[in-house]
């Protein structure tokens, strides 16, 4: 089963698009050295690349565990969890016994009592009980609210001037990516995207929901729990690197689903990533080189996801 | 074989079904009725491995459902349940090749074409197979779901109440197909119906639950018979004799 005409003319020119995007964003306006311009510019690249990636492919699977096109794991505080245990594991860094510990190994310990407390979550929220869309969108949303003021709490209490860093990057920055985590979040990224490829046609069995997947022979709560600790891997990838972003996986899931016009993972997860890669490195070859403008790309993302969230949930009353 | 041994379900302080041990035959449709929260799905779904038990244990021909392997069942037993809502903008035939994933794990070979082709030719599907499930009727995406069924081509076919909310025409197409494929395909059907003269009509095996137990369990003739029903359903009803079929009368 492939893709029909239409999907295939508008993912080869996502691709081309995208392709392009990277083309600029490394060639346009160069003006000095090019070791420096490939290794400052290529490390920013390599930043939004991971950003796409983790946050297309994690909310196109979120959206296949949870049966809907409207909720995703930013919209769920997943991120904001990340950022709440970011923030307590200060206390643990700052004893003698975490201050030897190097970068890397905080971030993957970060990442695993992330891990553990989502699932445990996820295991509420999406147990034997059904609860509506609505009720889970509110949830999300106080959840989320609550992970963020425990979070600036804890900050303030811990480390005031960690704090007032925080406060600045409370929105995604692409400016200020956290370079000293590329490589550790690129291994992660390969590790889930290997994990999700091995899984791509389970993930389209799960889409049918859960009781037609069993049917099926999917072991569905093995597979649900390892997607669901992958999601988590990859959201916790992008909030390290640049920050929280609420809507953007919103926007590059529903991107991936228009453009392929298909349910099927192995064209849907490469579209988002392509649309999401196009919206971020694009955008920013746009925004820095074509319009000179210093409008932070990350509001202007937010804002047309935001405004894509609203029409779902309003179409989504009117079915 | 289908064999329950002791099977029971609790939610919280409520035993939804209690300690219900039965055995279902191979061939054959088998029908299990009984009034509304008897335990009739929830039996059907524990049977299935849809819905963990509390105790007991259930086998398919000598295999544990709790302790095979999920792609090894689904290669034997099937189920479909009674709502079946997919966000989905699949076509019919999409829809019936899932059926073929406990055969080719999604890579659908020839073989497995010819199957989809004849569960849509078996469900009388084939001039909506490249419609979307959206643009189809309730009876006629019922339909599509059976065929998905029906191309898993198991030896066991499970349905909760396949007849709800279809209307009288599809409802006696359903059941005639359900017979034909016990008959003609040596399949062995297990449905939980609540139109009782279709469990009449079409079942050779009846099994009847009342609040969780398992009340009584025979042949259609020997449950079809007003002191059995009225029991059941705590209701006075009439079984009468008309053109050779058991008809049950009990609305005024």
């Amino acid at each position: 089963m492939g893709l029909n005409p239409r999907g295939k003319l508008l993912l080869s020119l996502t691709t081309l698009l995208a392709l392009l995007s990277v083309l600029g964003f490394m060639t346009l306006n160069v003006q000095s050295e090019w070791t420096f311009i490939v290794q400052y510019r290529g490390s920013r690249l390599l930043g939004m690349l991971l950003v796409a990636v983790t946050m297309g492919l994690a909310t196109v699977v979120f959206q296949t565990i949870t049966h809907n096109r409207i909720l995703t794991p930013s919209l769920m505080g997943f991120d904001v969890l990340y950022v709440l245990v970011h923030a307590l594991a200060l206390l643990l860094w700052g004893t003698e016994f975490g201050a030897s510990w190097p970068l890397e190994l905080r971030f993957v310990f970060e990442v695993a009592v992330m891990v553990a407390i989502a699932l445990l979550l996820f295991r509420w929220l999406f147990s034997d009980s059904v609860r509506g869309l609505h009720m889970l969108i509110l949830l999300g949303m106080v959840g989320g609210l609550l992970f963020h003021e425990l979070a600036d709490l804890s900050l303030r209490v811990f480390d005031p001037s960690e704090f007032s860093i925080a406060q600045g990057s409370r929105l995604a920055n692409f400016n200020r990516i956290n370079l000293q985590l590329l490589w550790v979040g690129l291994a992660g990224v390969v590790l889930c995207g290997a994990v999700l490829f091995r899984l791509r046609r389970q993930l389209n069995v799960l889409s049918l929901g859960r009781d037609v997947a069993i049917n099926l022979g999917v072991p569905y709560s093995k597979t649900v729990t390892l997607l669901m600790l992958v999601i988590c891997v990859l959201v916790s990838i992008s909030t390290a690197l640049v920050g929280p972003m609420l809507f953007f996986g919103l926007l590059a899931a529903n991107l991936a689903y228009w453009l392929t016009g298909s349910h099927q993972h192995r064209w849907t997860l490469p579209a988002s990533v392509l649309a999401g890669v196009v919206c971020l490195v694009g955008g920013q070859v746009l925004f820095e080189h074509l319009l000179n403008t210093s409008l932070p790309l990350a509001m202007v993302i937010e804002l047309c996801g935001g405004v894509l969230f609203i029409a779902l949930l309003l179409r989504g009353v009117k079915q | 074989m289908i064999e329950t041994r002791g099977l029971s379900k609790k939610y919280q302080d409520r035993l939804v079904v209690d300690d219900v041990s039965v055995k279902i035959s191979k061939g054959g449709l088998t029908s299990i009725i009984g009034p509304n929260g008897a335990g009739k799905s929830t039996l059907l779904s524990m049977i299935s491995r849809l819905t963990s038990m509390s105790a007991g244990s259930a086998e398919i021909d000598g295999l544990d459902v709790t302790r095979t392997p999920g792609p090894e069942l689904a290669k034997r037993l099937s189920i479909l349940r009674q709502h079946n809502e997919s966000t989905l903008r699949l076509t019919v035939r999409d829809l019936v090749a899932f059926g073929r994933f406990p055969h080719s794990a999604g890579r659908l070979t020839d073989q497995d074409q010819q199957h989809i082709d004849e569960a849509i030719h078996y469900l009388a599907l084939d001039e909506y197979q490249h419609r979307h499930l959206d643009e189809l009727s309730g009876g006629q995406r019922q339909r599509a779901y059976v065929a998905m069924v029906m191309c898993q081509d198991t030896d066991y076919v499970l349905l909760d109440e396949p007849l709800n909310n279809i209307d009288m025409h599809h409802a006696v197409g359903m059941m005639q197909l359900l017979r034909r494929a016990a008959d003609e395909k040596g399949k062995t059907i297990v449905v939980v119906l609540h139109d009782i003269n279709f469990a009449s009509c079409y079942s050779d095996h009846i099994i009847a639950m009342c609040a969780g137990k398992l009340a009584y369990q025979g042949t259609s003739e020997q449950i079809i018979r007003s002191e059995v029903l009225s029991d059941i359903y705590q209701i006075p009803m009439q079984v009468h004799e008309l053109a050779g079929q058991r008809i049950c009368v009990y609305f005024r």
